[in-house]
C-alpha cells in the first residue's frame, strides 16, 4: 500500500476533530445523541486519529452514526456491517475499525455476520445499540423486545422469545463482551476504552432509549430512584454486589447458574468477578441474571480474554508462505506444471 | 477419425489420424476424471491441440453401478487447431454397464468400445437397466468391441504387490483406471512418462501406491502391445500451433491466474472473499494456495458476507474479488447494488450453472446473463464481461479488472461450468505485455482537496470515475453508503433533480466505457458473407467449429463474438444491420437475442438449447445452415 500518507504528528486532537459537518438528524431526545457525544469525546483521549478510524454501519437509526463522525465511514446495507468491516480489517491492519449496529440490524437480518465476526475474533469493535424496537421503520417489535410486546406488528402481543445479546455474544465465544447504558457517560467511556484496547473482536451492548417508540424501556437502570437498586456493576476482581448500600450479592448455585442473595447471608459465597476466565460459562451465567432489564441487571465487562486474532493469523500465513516459498513470481506461476514448446 | 494407414514394424497397422475423440466413462469412484486428466497431459506433450469436457454427477458418490453415478471425461485432440471437445467419440472406454448404457448412443457408428467385462455382472446389468447382456444381444453390432477384463488384469498385474502385503485386493482394484489409461495410451501412441512422473510425485509419501499404479499403467500399455485383439493403433501428429511455450489450463485455473496477474500488474493486493459453491469453488482453492503473492482469501459465512467483505476491502484500497454461481449471485444482489452506489472497483465472478434455483450444479448454462445485467433493485448498471474459452478466462479476468479500476465500478465476469472444468492448451503470455493496470487509477491524496474541501463524488471528466480515497489518508475523511449521493459532495441527498442526474451519470459511465472499447472483430475470410453468427461466452468453440465446417462446404458465413455484454460495443448495431441474416445460438432461451433485437430492431434468429451440455459443433452447423439458407445441404 505504498504512497499513502499517514500523519504522525502528536498534535492534540479534540472532539471537534471527530465531528463531521453534517447536521445530526436523530429524533430530539434520542439516546443516540449521548452515545455519539461520548464516542466523539473519547476517541481523541484514546489517541485515535480521524484518518485512521473507520465507522461501518448497517441500516437503522443507529446506523446513521458514521455520518456524524469526522472519520472515514461506510453506511452499508441492512445487517452487513460486520462483513464489510471484516474485509477492511483483513486488508488494513493499520486502521481502527468500528461497527455500529442495532438490535434489528445486528441480531435479526445480520445475526449470521455478527456471530461469525465474533467467533473468528476479527479485530473490530462492535457497538450494538439495543433499544428493543424498530425505530426507523416506525415501531415494530424487534428481536430483543420482551415477550408479549404490543407494537405495530404485534397488536395482540409478540409471541417470540427475545434474544439476550450478551448471551448470544458469549455463546459465539466472543473474546470481549460488555454492556453499558447510553446516558451513563462515565461508565460507557470506561467500557468503550476497554473495548478499544482489546485485541480482537469486542462486543458492546449499549442500552439505548428510543423516546418515540419505546420510551422508558431501561427505566429500571436509568431512573435515579431505581437504578441503584438494579444496576449490577461488574468490576474486575471485585465481589459482585449491588444495591444502594451493597446489600445484595450474586452467588453461584450448585448447577452453575447464579442468583441474588442478601450480602450478609452470602458471606464468602459472593462471586468475585473475573472476566479473564477462558471458559465463558461464568460470564454466561451472569448474562442470564436478566433478560429485558426490568430488574437487577449486570453492566460492565462480562468477558475479556486473549485469543489469536483472525486477521493477524491470516497475515502471518501470508508472511509464512513468502518465507517458505519466496515472493510470488507470476511468470513462474503461469509456467508451472507440464509445459511444452512449439517452435516455428 | 479420418485416416491414412501404414504398416507397423510389429505387424500392426499404424493409422495416421487427423483428430480423435476419446471418452472415458465409469462409476464416480472409478477415477475417470483422473485418467482423463492424465491422458490430456500426455496428449499435450505429444503436441496436439486439444479440448476437454469433464462431466460428473453433483453427488459425490452416487450409488455404485447406477446411471446416476456415471462420471465421464471426453478429450478431443487433433493435428489442427480445434475449438470443441468433439461431438461423437471415436473411442469409448466403459468401465461398467451403466457407463455403456449412458454413453453408447453418443459413440459414432463404427467407433471403438473398450468394455471392462469384469464389471458386466448380472447385478450391474440390472442396475444399469439392461434386461439382456448388451455384449450378446446385438446392441454392439455397429461397433468395434474389445472386451477386456480390466479389473482381473489389474489384479493379476499387482499379484506380487498383494502377496507382499503392500495393498489388499480392494486397493489393488482401484488401479484399474491406470490400466485402462495405459491401454488407451498405447492405442494412440501417447508417451506415458509424464503420467509415471505424476504418479511418483502424487504418491511420494506412499511409494508402494505409486509403484502399484505405475505397474498397472505399464500393464495396460503392454496388453495393447502384445494382444492381437488390437489390430490398429493410431497416431495424431503435432498440431501447428503458433510458436511459444504452452501448458494446459482449465477455465477456473485461468481465471484465478488472471486475477493474480491483475493484482501483480496493478500493484494492488488481491482480496478474495467467497463462499463454497459448485462450479466456482476451484477459484477459492487455487487462490488460497497462492498466499506468496500476498493474496488474502476469506471463506465467508455466506454469499452475502463474501461480497460484503469484498466491498470493505475495496473501500480500503485492495483489488476485491468474489466468485459464485447463479444462486449465490442472487444472494449478493443487494450488496452489488451498494457497490454500484458507492462506485468502488471490484469483480464479481459468476461461473454459471444450470438453473433455476439449485438447478444443475455440475452442468453448464448461459442463463444468468439477464441476472448479471438486471438482477438488482433500482437503475443499477454495471459492466459485464464474458470469457469465451478456458484459456480466455485469463484475459477476461484482466479486462474485468481494467474496467473496474479505470471506472471505479463493480464488474461482473461471466464464466460457466463448461469453461470452468474444461482444459485447452494455452500459450503463456509475456508478463510485460499484459495490460499495465497500475496506470489506470491512482489513490486520491491531498491534491484532491480544493478550497479545504474534499469532494468524494467529483468525477474524472473523461471516465466519470470518482476519487478512490482510502482510509488512512489525512484530510480525505468522508462517508459513503447506499443512500443516494449528492453530486460532487457525496452527502445524502433526497433532492429530485439530483437523483435524476445521478441515475443518468451512472448510465453515462457505462457509455464512457463503450467509447474506449476497440472495434468489434468480425471473422469473415471470404469477405462476402451475408449470414452472421453472433455469440458470447462459452459458445465460442462450437461456433468456431461450426462456421469452419460450413465454410469448408462452401457457405460464406461470418462470425463475431461479444466479450462486453455491458456496455455493448458501439459498432455492433451497424454490424448486425449489415447482414441478410443474423443467427445467435445461446445456452439459454434467447437472452442476448432479446437484448439485441430490442436494441437494433434486427430480426435475429435465436437458436437455443438448455440441456446442461455445450452445443455440439455438428448440431450447430446444421442449425446455422437451416436458419441461414433455409435448407441443409
Amino acid at each position: 500500500m505504498g504512497g499513502r500518507v499517514v500523519t504522525t504528528t502528536d498534535s492534540k486532537l479534540t472532539r471537534k476533530d471527530f465531528t463531521s459537518d453534517r447536521e445530526v438528524r436523530w429524533c430530539p431526545g434520542c439516546g443516540d445523541y449521548a452515545i455519539l457525544a461520548t464516542v466523539q469525546t473519547l476517541l481523541p483521549e484514546l489517541g485515535a486519529r480521524p484518518e485512521s478510524t473507520v465507522f461501518v454501519s448497517g441500516i437503522g437509526c443507529s446506523s446513521r452514526f458514521p455520518y456524524y463522525m469526522g472519520t472515514y465511514g461506510f453506511h452499508s446495507i441492512h445487517g452487513r456491517a460486520p462483513a464489510l468491516a471484516t474485509g477492511l480489517a483483513i486488508t488494513r491492519p493499520d486502521l481502527d475499525v468500528w461497527v455500529v449496529t442495532g438490535d434489528g440490524d445486528g441480531l435479526s437480518i445480520g445475526g449470521n455476520h455478527l456471530i461469525h465476526a465474533l467467533r473468528r475474533n476479527m479485530d473490530i469493535n462492535i457497538l450494538l445499540f439495543n433499544n428493543e424496537i424498530y425505530g426507523l421503520t416506525k415501531g415494530q417489535y424487534s428481536p430483543t423486545s420482551p415477550l408479549g410486546s404490543v407494537k405495530k406488528s404485534t397488536p395482540m402481543g409478540s409471541i417470540d422469545r427475545p434474544l439476550n445479546p450478551v448471551s448470544l455474544a458469549l455463546g459465539a465465544e466472543a473474546t470481549f463482551v460488555a454492556r453499558s447504558i447510553d446516558t451513563d457517560r462515565k461508565h460507557l467511556s470506561e467500557v468503550l476504552r476497554a473495548a478499544y484496547e482489546h485485541r480482537g473482536a469486542s462486543f458492546v451492548e449499549i442500552y439505548q432509549n428510543c423516546n418515540v417508540f419505546n420510551d422508558g424501556a431501561f427505566a429500571a437502570l436509568k431512573d435515579p430512584d431505581q437504578r441503584d437498586h438494579n444496576q449490577i456493576r461488574l468490576v474486575d476482581g471485585e465481589p459482585i454486589t449491588f444495591g444502594p448500600n451493597g446489600e445484595h450479592a450474586i452467588v453461584a448455585r450448585g448447577d452453575g447458574t447464579m442468583k441474588v442473595k442478601p450480602t450478609e447471608e452470602a458471606g464468602d459465597r459472593v462471586v468475585i468477578h473475573d472476566p479473564t476466565k477462558d471458559e465463558p460459562t461464568t460470564a454466561f451465567a451472569l448474562a442470564r441474571l436478566s433478560h429485558n432489564p426490568v430488574g437487577p441487571t449486570p453492566i460492565g465487562v462480562f468477558r475479556a480474554v486473549d485469543r489469536p486474532v483472525y486477521d493477524e493469523l491470516l497475515r502471518e500465513q501470508l508472511a509464512a508462505a513468502r518465507e517458505q516459498q519466496g515472493e510470488g513470481d507470476l511468470a513462474a506461476l503461469l509456467g508451472s506444471g507440464n509445459v511444452w514448446d512449439v517452435v516455428s | 477419425m479420418s485416416s491414412t494407414v501404414s504398416d507397423d514394424a510389429r505387424e500392426r497397422t499404424m493409422v495416421q489420424l487427423s483428430s480423435a475423440v476419446v471418452r472415458f466413462a465409469g462409476d464416480s469412484g472409478d477415477g475417470m476424471q483422473l485418467a482423463g486428466d492424465q491422458f490430456t497431459n500426455q496428449t499435450a506433450v505429444a503436441g496436439n491441440d486439444l479440448a476437454t469436457l469433464p462431466d460428473f454427477p453433483a453427488e459425490i458418490r452416487a450409488p455404485a453401478g447406477t446411471l446416476a453415478g456415471v462420471s465421464s471425461f471426453q478429450l478431443h485432440f487433433s493435428d489442427q487447431d480445434i475449438h470443441t471437445p468433439g461431438d461423437a467419440p471415436d473411442v469409448l472406454i466403459a468401465m461398467n454397464p451403466a457407463a455403456l448404457m449412458k454413453h453408447l448412443a453418443a459413440l459414432r457408428s463404427g467407433g471403438t468400445v473398450i468394455l471392462n467385462t469384469d464389471a458386466f455382472t448380472k447385478r450391474n446389468l440390472q442396475k444399469a437397466g439392461y434386461e439382456t447382456d448388451p455384449r450378446e444381444d446385438g446392441t454392439l453390432t455397429d461397433y468395434q468391441v474389445h472386451e477386456v477384463g480390466l479389473t482381473s488384469l489389474t489384479l493379476r498385474a499387482l499379484e506380487e504387490h498383494i502377496e507382499r502385503g503392500e495393498l489388499n485386493k480392494k486397493e489393488a482394484e482401484r488401479s484399474k483406471n491406470m490400466l485402462a489409461l495405459g491401454l488407451v495410451s498405447w492405442m494412440f501412441s501417447r508417451p506415458i512418462q509424464e503420467t509415471v512422473a505424476w504418479l511418483e510425485s502424487k504418491f511420494s509419501a506412499r511409494p508402494e501406491l505409486a509403484d502399484a499404479n505405475i505397474t498397472a499403467l505399464r500393464a495396460g500399455w503392454n496388453y495393447g502391445e502384445t494382444t492381437e485383439a488390437f489390430v490398429f493403433h493410431y497416431e495424431v501428429k503435432e498440431a501447428k500451433l503458433p510458436p511459444g511455450r504452452y501448458r494446459n489450463i482449465t477455465g477456473n485455473q485461468a481465471l484465478s491466474y488472471g486475477l493474480v496477474a491483475a493484482s501483480v500488474r496493478s500493484g494492488l493486493p488481491l482480496f478474495y472473499g467467497s463462499y463454497p459453491i459448485t462450479p466456482a469453488s476451484d477459484i477459492l482453492h487455487e487462490l488460497s494456495a497462492l498466499k506468496r503473492f500476498g493474496i488474502s482469501t476469506f471463506q465467508a459465512e455466506d454469499e452475502i458476507a463474501a461480497v460484503g467483505s469484498v466491498i470493505g476491502a475495496a473501500f480500503g484500497g485492495a483489488l476485491g474479488v468474489t466468485a459464485s454461481s447463479g444462486p449465490g449471485i442472487a444472494l449478493k444482489a443487494e450488496a452489488m447494488g451498494l457497490a454500484v452506489m458507492t462506485e468502488l472497483p471490484m469483480i464479481v465472478v459468476n461461473v454459471q450453472r444450470g438453473g433455476p434455483s439449485t438447478g444443475l450444479p455440475t452442468k453448464t448454462e448461459q442463463s444468468d446473463l439477464f441476472q448479471a445485467l438486471y438482477g438488482r433493485n433500482g437503475e443499477a448498471p454495471l459492466p459485464v464481461v464474458a470469457a469465451g474459452s478456458p484459456a480466455d478466462c485469463f484475459d477476461a479476468a484482466i479486462e474485468a479488472a481494467r474496467i473496474a479500476l479505470t471506472y471505479r465500478t463493480p464488474v461482473v465476469l461471466l464464466s460457466d461450468g463448461y469453461l470452468a472444468n474444461s482444459a485447452e492448451p494455452w500459450r503463456l503470455p509475456v508478463i510485460e505485455e499484459l495490460p499495465d493496470l497500475a496506470s489506470v487509477f491512482r489513490f486520491a491524496d491531498e491534491q484532491d482537496i480544493t478550497d479545504g474541501e474534499f469532494l468524494p463524488y467529483l468525477r474524472d471528466p473523461e471516465t466519470l470515475a470518482r476519487p478512490w480515497a482510502v482510509p488512512g489518508t489525512p484530510g480525505l475523511e468522508h462517508r459513503v453508503g447506499g443512500i443516494e449521493k449528492e453530486d460532487g459532495t457525496g452527502h445524502i441527498s433526497y433532492e429530485p433533480e439530483n437523483h435524476h442526474r445521478m441515475t443518468m451519470l451512472r448510465h453515462e459511465r457505462m457509455a464512457r466505457i463503450a467509447d474506449a472499447l476497440p472495434p468489434t472483430d468480425v471473422d469473415d475470410p471470404s469477405g462476402e458473407a451475408d449470414v452472421l453468427v453472433v455469440g458470447w461466452g462459452s459458445t465460442l468453440g462450437p461456433i468456431r467449429a461450426a462456421t469452419r465446417d460450413l465454410r469448408a462446404r462452401g457457405r460464406n458465413v461470418a462470425r463475431t463474438h461479444i466479450r462486453h455484454l455491458n456496455p455493448l460495443p458501439k459498432d455492433l448495431d451497424d454490424i448486425l444491420r449489415s447482414y441478410r441474416r443474423v443467427i445467435l445460438p445461446e445456452n439459454n432461451v434467447g437472452q442476448l437475442a432479446t437484448l439485441l433485437r430490442a436494441r437494433t430492431l434486427v430480426d435475429i434468429q435465436s437458436y437455443n438449447r438448455v440441456s446442461g451440455q455445450p452445443f455440439s459443433a455438428g448440431e450447430l452447423a446444421r442449425t446455422i445452415e437451416t436458419l441461414g439458407w433455409g435448407d441443409a445441404s
